[in-house]
């Protein structure tokens, strides 16, 4: 076990290196370099300057050269200024992962509440009206594009009934509840974005286990349906259930940049958002990093409750 | 004297009662099913010809798609406008039409393109297995792990000039279409190629495989002429449902103001401008999106019914 632990954070560390590579190279591709906007900024900067500026801060070295400068500065803590915020990188940052973690767990939390119970009455009565219904919504729920949700949402509950804020974070002074307002749109733009593809897989799941040969020894022996129901087929659906809640962590988070985009939430994803259109290099990369160093960790954490749920998985 | 013939009357007058009422039940829940898809594939079709034909309804209406006219800003829906009009005094009716060309092209031609890019790299890690298949998964792996909205995000953002492409080309007019469904396909493979690589792995010991192999045939025709015909089915289900999902994905990152840019209209583009029209032309906000909302949903059903239609062992 300890083992497989370790021969897995070597490879997400492989992977995170590789990708910080990539995304290094990329960002170096998008259009103009740092130099280029101090020219904006600065009138008075002649091409001469410019090209001293680029020799100063090593822009005329080939990329690698670049990068493992980068990679040195920043594995001993340097990972430079965010250019938007005038502020080190990770001090703009800590404050907002906190921000998308609020939202990313409520939501998901909310969803996981609403997809248990739906995908479970949907699968013990398949092909019923009910599941039917069920099915239909959550279909809804993965065809509706998540930003006209949003601005559906806004229409309904900021512009026409005016219950809830249209956007933004609330002041520090506002009490908890109206700060709490600010946090609701978002939270059900999320969730609803989520809960239909995780109920349709949790309903074929569930509808999976149902027809194996233990659920039918299991209801011979007369247990009753109820506890064979989430005692015997919840409990080996939750196998695959799991994996592919990992697996979405990524689409949570792509989810949460839009969400937070369009309710001006302060989070990482509109941060990484903000920072490659606003030129923000180093912002940008070291975002885009934190976003995929939590998706491969927990993918990793997946790997794990994959064992400790199913007996016959082991990482020997 | 055999039975024989009293068997067969049996049968016969078991089969003139019709077969029970829970089977004619099933069949017709199925057959509520399968008519779903069919309504869907009949809204589909309607959409592609109603799109197609926008220069026909351009030319009753006696308008053009692409004229400001700066005295009928929003105007509401009238005789002249059917839909009204939007923040530059366009048509709106006609937008969504030439928005709609542009979406459904965009997706069709990069779930194509994606299901081409899947097909190629599941029979190859599939049919030759070993290292080839090990990376080939760990790829898709990574690219499903990954948090994609904000990657696509950089990548959408590459400056083209950088990458070697004639000034001339990374600057027209088309090029964010282009770039839009290369890029969706290069990252929307995984699902079709895993799908194959099963389904191929299968095929390879069959007999009919071990048989052309005796008689000769070499890798690419056992891979194209044997198992590709086999796989079909699997091929064709994943590739409508990601036709939802990268109309989809299409719409938010032209609603980002990243991937198909103004003035080619898109469903997606569309609703950039009318987030800060919410409070004055809420009608403006509504219309592309219910559209996006209903084609996505419509891809959805069809590729839902197909696989119970195409694959009959598959929980749906």
């Amino acid at each position: 076990m300890t083992r497989f632990l370790l021969q897995r954070l070597a490879e997400t560390a492989a992977v995170l290196l590789l990708m910080s590579f990539l995304i290094y190279g990329l960002i170096g591709l998008m259009p103009g370099d740092p130099i280029d906007i101090m020219i904006s900024a600065n009138p008075d900067l002649t091409p001469a300057d410019a090209e001293r500026l680029r020799k100063l801060h090593g822009l005329d070295q080939p990329i690698v050269a670049r990068y493992w400068a980068w990679l040195t500065a920043a594995l001993s803590g340097d990972l430079g200024y965010s250019r938007l915020f005038a502020r080190p990188v990770l001090e703009v940052i800590w404050p907002r992962l906190g921000n998308t973690v609020l939202l990313m767990g409520i939501s998901f939390a909310l969803a996981l509440a609403l997809a248990f119970p739906l995908g479970l009455l949907a699968a013990v009565r398949p092909r019923s009206g009910l599941d039917h219904a069920i099915n239909l919504g959550a279909f809804a729920g993965i065809s509706i594009p998540p930003f006209w949700l949003a601005i559906l949402l806004i229409i309904l509950f900021a512009v026409i009934l005016g219950w809830l804020p249209a956007g933004g974070m609330g002041e520090e002074a506002d009490g908890l509840w109206s700060r709490m307002s600010y946090l609701v749109l978002p939270v059900a733009t999320l969730t609803l974005a989520t809960v239909g593809g995780l109920i349709r897989f949790l309903r074929a799941a569930v509808m999976e286990a149902l027809r194996q040969d233990y659920v039918r020894t299991a209801r011979a022996k007369g247990v009753s349906r109820a506890r064979v129901v989430l005692g015997h087929a919840l409990r080996n659906a939750m196998i695959p259930v799991v994996t592919i809640l990992a697996l979405n962590f990524g689409t949570l988070f792509s989810g949460a940049l839009i969400t937070e985009t369009m309710f001006g939430w302060l989070g990482m994803g509109k941060t990484i958002y903000d920072a490659i259109l606003g030129n923000d290099f180093n912002l940008a990369l070291v975002g885009l990093l934190f976003a995929t160093l939590t998706t491969l960790l927990a993918n990793l954490l997946a790997d794990l409750c994959y064992a400790w749920l199913d007996p016959r998985v082991s990482y020997k | 004297m055999s039975s024989e013939p009293d068997l067969q009357l049996a049968a016969e007058a078991a089969y003139a009662q019709g077969p029970p009422q829970s089977v004619r039940l099933l069949l017709w829940r199925r057959f509520l099913r399968h008519r779903l898809a069919l309504a869907s594939l009949l809204v589909l079709v309607l959409m592609a010809a109603i799109t197609l034909a926008a220069p026909l309804i351009e030319a009753a209406l006696g308008l053009d798609a692409n004229r400001v006219d700066l005295f009928a800003l929003l105007a509401p829906p009238s005789a002249a406008h059917p839909l009204g009009t939007d923040e530059l005094g366009r048509d709106l009716l006609l937008r969504l039409l030439y928005g709609g060309r542009i979406s459904l092209a965009v997706g069709l031609a990069a779930a194509l393109g994606a299901a081409v890019i899947g097909t190629a790299l599941g029979l190859l890690a599939g049919y030759y297995g070993g290292t080839l298949d090990a990376l080939l998964m760990r790829l898709a792996d990574s690219v499903i792990a990954l948090p994609l909205l904000p990657l696509l995000i950089v990548l959408v953002a590459v400056d083209l000039t950088k990458l070697g492409l004639p000034e001339g080309l990374a600057t027209s007019e088309n090029v964010s279409l282009y770039r839009i469904v290369i890029l969706i396909a290069l990252v929307g493979w995984t699902t079709v190629a895993r799908l194959v690589r099963g389904a191929t792995l299968s095929m390879r010991t069959r007999e009919f495989v071990r048989a052309a192999e005796a008689l000769g045939a070499g890798a690419p025709r056992v891979m194209l002429v044997h198992i590709l015909p086999n796989v079909v089915s699997p091929i064709i289900v994943a590739t409508t449902l990601s036709v939802g999902n990268v109309i989809l994905l299409e719409s938010v990152l032209s609603f980002l103001g990243l991937g198909i840019q103004p003035p080619i209209p898109s469903w997606g583009n569309m609703l950039t401008g009318a987030q800060e029209l919410i409070w004055t032309a809420p009608a403006l906000a509504v219309w592309p999106g219910a559209l996006i909302f209903v084609t996505v949903i419509a891809f959805n059903f069809l590729g839902d019914g197909l696989q119970d239609a195409l694959d009959p062992r598959a929980v749906t």
